[in-house]
């Protein structure tokens, strides 16, 4: 079964300006290490999410690489400081192409 | 009866397939480092201290499918005075790498989180280097139990 | 890990004294597998952030308002905002379907309801559709106490239901009533063996990396006796399903509950 890219993503509900807000973002993938071997003795063939990043318009908040130890379903927690409002931009990465992006705009008071 | 029943190796040997603790052909197993030898590398000859840089983990963890974890250096991540990389190995998954993470000026703490695999009882490391070039690290050991019933 | 290292492994973790009870009652013995858990996976659990089962909830909450079926409705142009219209429902359930004369559970309501109401055809089982659905419905019952219904015609299917739980099966020659009822708290292979009150499907389990059904769940009991599980549309199941449900009558719904 294909995993649909889809993605949970969590703010806080009161942003203040300068303050460091916490931003906590799950993406739904399985993240097979292709040395797990299905009901039927085969290997299920590696498909894993590598890249992770997160920018604040053009500025970047943090970029993550991620290797096979990270649990499926990948769940990130990083902090955001915005001076200002703005765009949240978040993008996925991973094996055979896969892309998952998503934006959320923020007005900090 | 008193005895608990005797389960067999096989199905708890499937449930540490299940995670990655499945031998493989030697082929695909050649490059890789050990922890030690992951350290040296991204040291690049320059000290390693131990310190600023703290890996939150459970010591005793029950299911090693999904561990949750933080790592954060308490630094003010302002233009000179902050944080350029954060790096997790692990000692005994099939690979060493868990996650590296670089902070931009946006970032508000120099701290992640995550959920991890671990396939066994083993150390954790996590490194960071400052924007002054100093290099810092945290070990943490774990114990990991396996799960008992598993599906085949 | 050699077998020296697993048998010792097995014998340390079974000289670790049972989990303390942690604000179980004296009068009402029953414990969540939630209890069970370590605090990292509790917190997975309770906080709807961290809890990878709100992907396929969210996906339910698209699908409630999503037109289907010939009739082009969808669940929300009958029954409004899940919030308020189901409230409760996840907690009376198995349950008497009038309709079609037979024992009935949420994922079986629903799916009727899709054929009668919307003219969609019928999802596969564990089909992630279904699945997300199932969770967001049943989520709406989380935290209210399970209400199986006072229902003769119940009867017959929870007396099957708990024949099967206190009857040896496998290679194993376990009944599930052995582990679940006679060993809950000791420890198999370094888990704690919880008391198996299905109040949290369809649940995320780690073992899975994904959110499941009761039964995939009861079926993998089954291969881990080294039972032969029953196929896929068998009786079996509801009536199990109907007996647990009856076994846990007042716990907490936890929907969409975390699990090893």
């Amino acid at each position: 079964m294909v995993e649909r890219a889809r993605s949970l993503i969590h703010l806080p509900e009161t942003l203040r300006k300068g303050q460091p807000f916490e931003v906590r973002v799950t993406l739904g993938h399985p993240m097979e290490n292709g040395l797990r071997p299905d009901g039927f003795g085969n290997m299920v063939p590696r498909s894993l999410v590598t890249h992770f990043e997160c920018k604040l318009d053009e500025q970047k908040v943090c970029s993550i690489d991620l290797h096979p130890a990270i649990a499926a379903n990948p769940y990130l927690s990083f902090w955001v400081r915005a001076d200002a409002p703005g765009t949240l931009a978040f993008e996925w990465l991973g094996d055979k192409g896969f892309v998952h992006r998503e934006t959320r705009a923020i007005a900090p008071a | 009866m008193s005895a608990l029943p005797r389960l067999g190796r096989r199905p708890l040997l499937a449930a540490a397939a299940l995670l990655c603790l499945q031998t493989r052909p030697a082929k695909a197993v050649s490059a890789t480092l050990s922890l030690q030898q992951m350290v040296d590398r991204w040291a690049g000859g320059q000290p390693v201290r131990e310190g600023k840089v703290r890996l939150h983990i459970a010591e005793l963890v029950e299911n090693g499918n999904a561990v949750p974890i933080t790592v954060r250096v308490d630094s003010p991540m302002s233009a000179t005075d902050r944080v350029q990389e954060i790096i997790v190995f692990n000692e005994r998954n099939p690979q060493r790498d868990v996650l590296r993470a670089s902070f931009g000026p946006a970032s508000g703490r120099a701290e992640v989180s995550t959920r991890i695999r671990l396939a066994t009882s083993q150390q954790l490391v996590a490194l960071a280097r400052l924007a002054d070039g100093s290099q810092w690290s945290h070990r943490v050991d774990v114990i990991v139990t396996l799960a008992a019933c598993i599906e085949s | 890990m050699s077998a020296k290292t697993w048998c010792a492994a097995l014998l340390l973790a079974a000289l670790v004294p049972a989990l303390a009870a942690s604000g179980a009652d004296a009068a009402d013995p029953r414990r969540s597998g939630l209890d069970f858990m370590s605090p990292a996976l509790q917190a997975l659990q309770r906080d709807d952030r961290l809890n990878p089962a709100m992907l396929w909830v969210q996906d339910g909450a698209a699908l409630w308002r999503t037109p289907a079926g010939t009739a082009a409705t969808s669940c929300a142009d009958c029954h409004g905002e899940a919030r308020q219209s189901m409230a409760g429902v996840a907690a009376h359930y198995p349950a008497w379907d009038a309709i079609s004369g037979q024992p009935i559970n949420l994922a079986g309501r629903i799916q009727r309801c899709r054929q009668r109401h919307q003219q969609a055809s019928t999802w596969p089982n564990e089909h992630a559709d279904l699945l997300a659905l199932d969770a967001y419905v049943a989520m709406q019952s989380r935290g209210l106490p399970l209400a199986p219904p006072d229902d003769a015609r119940l009867a017959p299917l929870r007396a099957q239901g708990q024949a099967l739980w206190q009857q040896r099966l496998g290679q194993l020659n376990l009944a599930c009533q052995h582990c679940h009822d006679q060993r809950a708290g000791q420890r198999l292979g370094g888990a704690a063996i919880p008391q198996g009150h299905a109040t949290g499907y369809p649940a995320y389990r780690l073992e899975w990396q994904g959110l499941g059904s009761l039964q995939r769940r009861l079926r993998g009991c089954l291969v881990g006796v080294r039972a032969q599980p029953f196929t896929s549309d068998a009786p079996e199941w509801l009536a199990l399903e109907a007996y647990l449900a009856l076994r846990a009558k007042g716990m907490a719904v936890e929907t969409p509950a975390v699990r090893p």
